[in-house]
């Protein structure tokens, strides 16, 4: 094992935070939906698929980037929506396992589609402000690392106002608390639910927009986002917000630094023993139900 | 009755005297095929299932072989070695075609080879591994160098610009996996040191760790071999430039084709990789035995599918025209007389090289096969 020093350190966590932005991200909208009706919606990573598939297609249609980013924010929100509408609600009253293996049946379908409609390569997008690595300390972060750190943020913040300042984010999190008690005092939580499937949309397709110059894209990165940002969100407490954060960041710092400290061939494997270890002695995940039995 | 039975008869005579003026009316010889034509290996598969199509039609329209047409029957096996080697069953049990082109990756082929060993009909692979054809197996051959070659010809390269200290990093899929142990494997005979041996997943979408272990090796590192096809090459690339590694970077023939200059953008610009002469067709001087066959599978390639010809298709052009020879030499589609005569292939040119087979040796390039290729202002530049 080298010297772990300080140039090093601070290239893994570069690496850690980036990769751990999209974790937490993908994270955050399993917890939007599952707080909003119980389900763990595993086509969470095609929305961020989508949001990258469909940003490259229309930049290379000769859409102007910001543009193209709106135009795929949208499709994942309606994506989200029908997926909703169209899978979700009519099984409406079945147990959330069987909800659970609709959202796996409906990432199926989403992948294959974009196959037939995108195709089969890998794409990159160009990044927002260029490619010179910025040096700090002797390690290198990329421009498009900080766009998808600073993305992050703003829409964790966008999101907590959101949830404590707007009647509606009210509304959301009193049904995430009592579905039963929010429909008792007049809250739609069909509506609710709708909203929940559209923000984890626009979420990920943000999250898919923001990576795309980085880690490129195809139609097929879905299902791994999905496994770890579902990680993520086990390891911070699966339905508190500022678990699945703090969940994503802590993956990607795991991933990252065990490949960098430990070994390269088990980097994934240490990280997922170090969550298999956190669940053991704190079963509801680092931040786990006690947040929210609280609101 | 008898009179139906004298209109058979009287039928049956009439095709059997005609059937020898037209080939088209004589049983077609009937080539199988099984590739990742969708799925992960999807950019192999689809180039190598597109030069089948367009050279079948083509030696059809010059007249077939031995008079008679040639019939393809393609299927996919997205990637899957489960699903290869059920296709592999159907086309020896109930296809009966007369000899195989095709098995995309390393994985599908292994998982058919007891089918058509077996059935002792004669299979030309299309992927990479060695394993292939070591140990020599009676029925199988491979039309692609080996990862072995690669990983010789990158040290040659090295030897040249005097660089011993070398760091590896791979990814831990099928073709990663074996270039990585046959490149730790040859390099103590090319006086290599390798100084590193780091790896990441399939979907890993940074490796700025690995690469950060790497540049930090104790006693330094002179260069960095990456073994993988895929988008881990590309990202490995821009990892590389972002930490402004500052030494040679060396990429293997997994990622000779064109997106992956897409993909890699600036970063691409000075790696090396050892590749076919296909992809350099137009820079080949005109004495170069390929020059010819390149660029005219180039052109026939990209005229008629409207997309930038890969080396890929052209192992499947490759291990068509051996077999067909092979056939045409046989005058037979006895599987037993093609093996004999496909081993008796003697200074075939193909995309990928001078073939020599030999009972000892199905596949039958030498390192020559391959050209060192450096990346300048988005395009392959031939070396040497």
């Amino acid at each position: 094992m080298p010297e772990p020093a300080i140039d090093q350190l601070l290239q893994f966590v570069f690496s850690g935070l980036t990769v751990g932005a999209v974790y937490a991200l993908v994270a955050l909208g399993f917890t939007l939906i599952y707080n909003a009706s119980d389900v763990i919606n595993f086509a969470q990573g095609e929305f961020v698929m989508l949001g990258g598939m469909v940003t490259v297609f229309a930049v290379a249609a000769g859409v102007p980037l910001p543009l193209a980013a709106l135009l795929a924010i949208a499709v994942a929100v309606v994506t989200g929506l029908a997926l909703h509408r169209l899978a979700i609600e009519p099984a409406r009253g079945a147990s959330a396992v069987t909800l659970i293996i609709i959202t796996i049946g409906a990432s199926i379908l989403i992948r294959g589609v974009a196959q037939i409609v995108f195709d089969r390569q890998f794409h990159a997008l160009p990044a927002f402000s260029g490619d010179e690595p910025i040096r700090v300390l002797g390690a290198s972060i990329l421009p498009q690392s900080l766009w998808v750190l600073g993305g992050a943020s703003v829409i964790v913040l966008a999101l907590w106002l959101f949830m404590e300042r707007t009647l509606l984010g009210k509304a959301v999190r009193a049904t995430a608390a009592n579905r039963l008690a929010a429909r008792l005092v007049g809250i739609d939580t069909g509506l609710v639910l709708a909203l929940a499937f559209g923000i984890s949309g626009a979420i990920g397709a943000i999250a898919g927009i923001l990576i795309t110059p980085i880690t490129l894209t195809s139609f097929a990165v879905g299902t791994l986002l999905a496994l770890k940002g579902f990680a993520a969100a086990m390891l911070g407490g699966m339905g508190n917000p500022v678990g699945a954060v703090v969940g994503g960041l802590a993956l990607g710092l795991l991933e990252s630094l065990a490949a960098g400290f430990v070994s390269s061939t088990y980097k994934d494997a240490v990280a997922f023993l170090v969550i298999l270890g956190v669940l053991f002695v704190l079963p509801q995940g680092l931040l786990g139900r006690r947040a929210v039995e609280r609101v | 009755m008898s009179r139906r039975l004298f209109s058979a008869l009287l039928l049956g005579a009439a095709t059997l005297a005609i059937a020898p003026l037209s080939a088209a009316a004589q049983a077609p010889i009937r080539i199988g095929a099984v590739l990742s034509v969708t799925g992960p290996a999807s950019f192999l598969g689809d180039p190598e299932a597109r030069t089948l199509r367009l050279y079948v039609d083509h030696i059809n329209q010059a007249g077939g072989v031995l008079g008679r047409r040639l019939e393809l029957v393609l299927y996919d096996d997205g990637g899957d070695a489960n699903r290869a080697r059920t296709f592999a069953t159907r086309l020896v049990e109930d296809d009966r075609v007369v000899a195989m082109v095709g098995g995309t990756t390393t994985g599908t082929t292994m998982a058919m080879i007891p089918v058509f060993e077996e059935a002792r009909i004669p299979f030309i692979s299309l992927a990479g591994g060695i394993e292939i054809i070591e140990p020599v197996r009676p029925f199988t051959f491979k039309t692609p160098h080996t990862d072995r070659m690669a990983c010789e010809r990158i040290f040659e390269d090295l030897r040249r610009r005097g660089l011993t200290r070398v760091g590896l990093i791979s990814g831990t899929g099928g073709f990663g996996a074996s270039m990585r142990i046959q490149c730790l494997r040859v390099a103590p005979t090319f006086g290599i040191t390798m100084v590193a041996d780091e790896r990441y997943g399939p979907g890993d979408t940074d490796m700025t760790p690995q690469l950060t272990r790497i540049r930090n090796a104790p006693g330094g590192v002179q260069a960095v071999i990456n073994a993988d096809f895929g988008q881990g090459p590309a990202i490995v690339t821009r990892n590389f430039a972002q930490l402004a590694m500052g030494v040679p970077l060396y990429q293997s023939h997994g990622v000779a084709s064109r997106s992956f200059i897409e993909l890699a953008g600036p970063a691409a610009e000075g790696v090396r990789l050892p590749a076919a002469a296909l992809l350099v067709a137009e820079q080949l001087p005109d004495n170069d035995p390929q020059k010819r066959v390149v660029m005219e599978y180039r052109q026939f390639y990209e005229s008629t599918q409207n997309q930038p010809v890969s080396t890929f298709g052209g192992h499947a052009y490759d291990g068509l025209m051996i077999l067909v020879e092979a056939i045409r030499r046989a005058g037979s589609t006895d599987g037993v007389r093609i093996r004999d005569a496909i081993r008796q292939t003697r200074g075939f040119v193909g995309t990928g090289g001078v073939v020599n087979m030999s009972p000892t040796d199905h596949m039958g390039l030498d390192i020559s096969a391959f050209r060192m290729v450096e990346i300048r202002d988005g395009n392959w530049r031939l070396l040497d």
